[in-house]
């Protein structure tokens, strides 16, 4: 049994860690809000685009396009993964799950007899995957100085995409991200960069083309095909765009219900200590009774 | 009073511009091209250049853009950029930087075709740049 000076001490410790993480909760969830707002404030772009393309490339369904981001390069011989996760950990489950996807993604692969190339962005991600696969690491890009995803930042991953696709060093490209769906709930989600993957046409997109016409009545300026040449790499980065925007909200998301339940924790740990030290200290106290009373009765 | 056209700007990290307008001018790839209310289905890419907004008889609104494409539908015009900036937000540095890059362009174009389109995009900044 430990005493009660120790007891005293690891309730001081548990209240301390309990501080610590309350405070990084309500800062998670200060950075949520903002992380969601910029999350949705991208949607729409996001959202366009794709169904413009869309559009463009069903316009253009048949014809020999030629262009190698939309149809893939006939072949699925190398992969890159995308693995985008945080910089820093401590947000439950949020890490861990993108990158058991990438990791099943990459086991399936490999035992298939194809090649694999990860680029990591982000230090944890990278972290959990240079043990197992760390001779297929080819690049990693760090986004600690990031405080805000803006546009802008995605350039420097766009760029290390689009000049290996270009460079024809891999043939489909997939990113991982967590998807924000709640503050509870992140769904890690697997997505084809290239060859890019049209969106489904649901009952939605049906109800909007009806509504918008169609598609083929456009006039273009340049050409369809110029156009889809110059749209396509932009669509690399918009998804890319949005995964970060997506994954930003993600972190904040499960760090904030992470930090919650490790108060939770804390405080019932406060609790139980707290209990057991009162038991001591009167079991202290009466075992001092006793010996008084004792003592007196001797005499 | 003529038909009003819904119009949206919209940049990658928010909506900019969205509501009913007289009539925009977008500085298309092959040329600045305005769009009144009822214009036929076009799709354009645009090139960094400025949006002319009329949003009625005294009030425009005018803003810089780069990277992206307009879309008219019968529905309205939706203007998509990488990057846009109110034309009063736009300081003579930014433009300066926005030169540079099409100088660099020039110089870097692989053939005439891009040269030529690449030379229209400085000239149009360099015209941009007397104007502020």
């Amino acid at each position: 049994m430990a005493s009660l000076k120790d007891l005293k001490n690891r309730i001081a410790s548990v209240k301390a860690t309990q501080k610590i993480t309350r405070a990084m909760q309500m800062v998670a969830a200060a950075k949520l809000r903002r992380a969601q707002e910029a999350a949705e404030a991208g949607r729409p772009y996001a959202d366009r685009f794709d169904r413009v393309l869309g559009n463009l490339a069903r316009a253009l369904e048949g014809n020999d396009i030629g262009a190698r981001m939309l149809v893939g390069t006939g072949k699925e011989d190398t992969h890159l993964l995308v693995v985008a996760t945080a910089e820093r950990g401590l947000c439950g489950g949020f890490n861990s799950s993108i990158v058991r996807l990438a990791r099943e993604m990459a086991g399936k692969l490999i035992a298939e007899g194809k090649t694999v190339k990860i680029l990591c962005v982000g230090a944890k991600g990278h972290d959990a995957l240079k043990r197992q696969y760390g001779r297929h690491i080819e690049d990693r890009i760090s986004l600690r100085h990031v405080r805000r995803v803006s546009f802008a930042d995605v350039d420097e991953i766009a760029k290390i995409v689009l000049s290996r696709f270009d460079a024809g060093e891999y043939d489909v490209c997939t990113m991982f991200y967590a998807r924000f769906e709640t503050v509870m709930s992140q769904v890690p989600t697997a997505l084809q960069l290239i060859p890019m993957s049209l969106p489904q046409a649901d009952g939605d997109e049906d109800a909007r083309t009806a509504q918008a016409g169609p598609p083929a009545a456009y006039e273009y300026e340049p050409e369809e095909k110029e156009i889809l040449e110059d749209l396509l790499p932009r669509n690399v980065k918009v998804q890319i765009f949005r995964g970060l925007l997506e994954n930003a909200a993600s972190e904040q998301g499960a760090r904030m219900s992470a930090m919650d339940s490790a108060t939770r924790n804390a405080g019932e740990m406060i609790d139980k200590l707290t209990l057991s030290y009162n038991r001591q200290r009167q079991a202290q106290i009466t075992k001092e009774l006793i010996e008084i009373i004792s003592g007196a009765e001797a005499v | 009073m003529a038909e009003l056209l819904n119009f949206e700007l919209v940049a990658p990290d928010r909506l900019i511009f969205s509501g009913e307008v007289e009539q925009v001018t977008v500085p298309g790839l092959e040329g600045d091209f305005t769009v009144l209310a009822g214009h036929a289905p076009v799709l354009s890419t645009i090139r960094p250049g400025v949006v002319d907004i009329v949003v009625g008889e005294s009030d425009t609104q005018r803003y810089f853009v780069r990277g992206g494409f307009a879309e008219a539908t019968p529905q309205g015009l939706s203007v998509l950029a990488e990057q846009a900036i109110a034309l009063a937000d736009l300081s003579r540095e930014q433009l300066a930087g926005e030169i540079k890059n099409a100088e660099d362009d020039v110089a870097d174009a692989g053939d005439d075709a891009t040269r030529t389109r690449a030379q229209e995009t400085l000239n149009h900044l360099r015209q941009l740049a007397e104007a502020l």
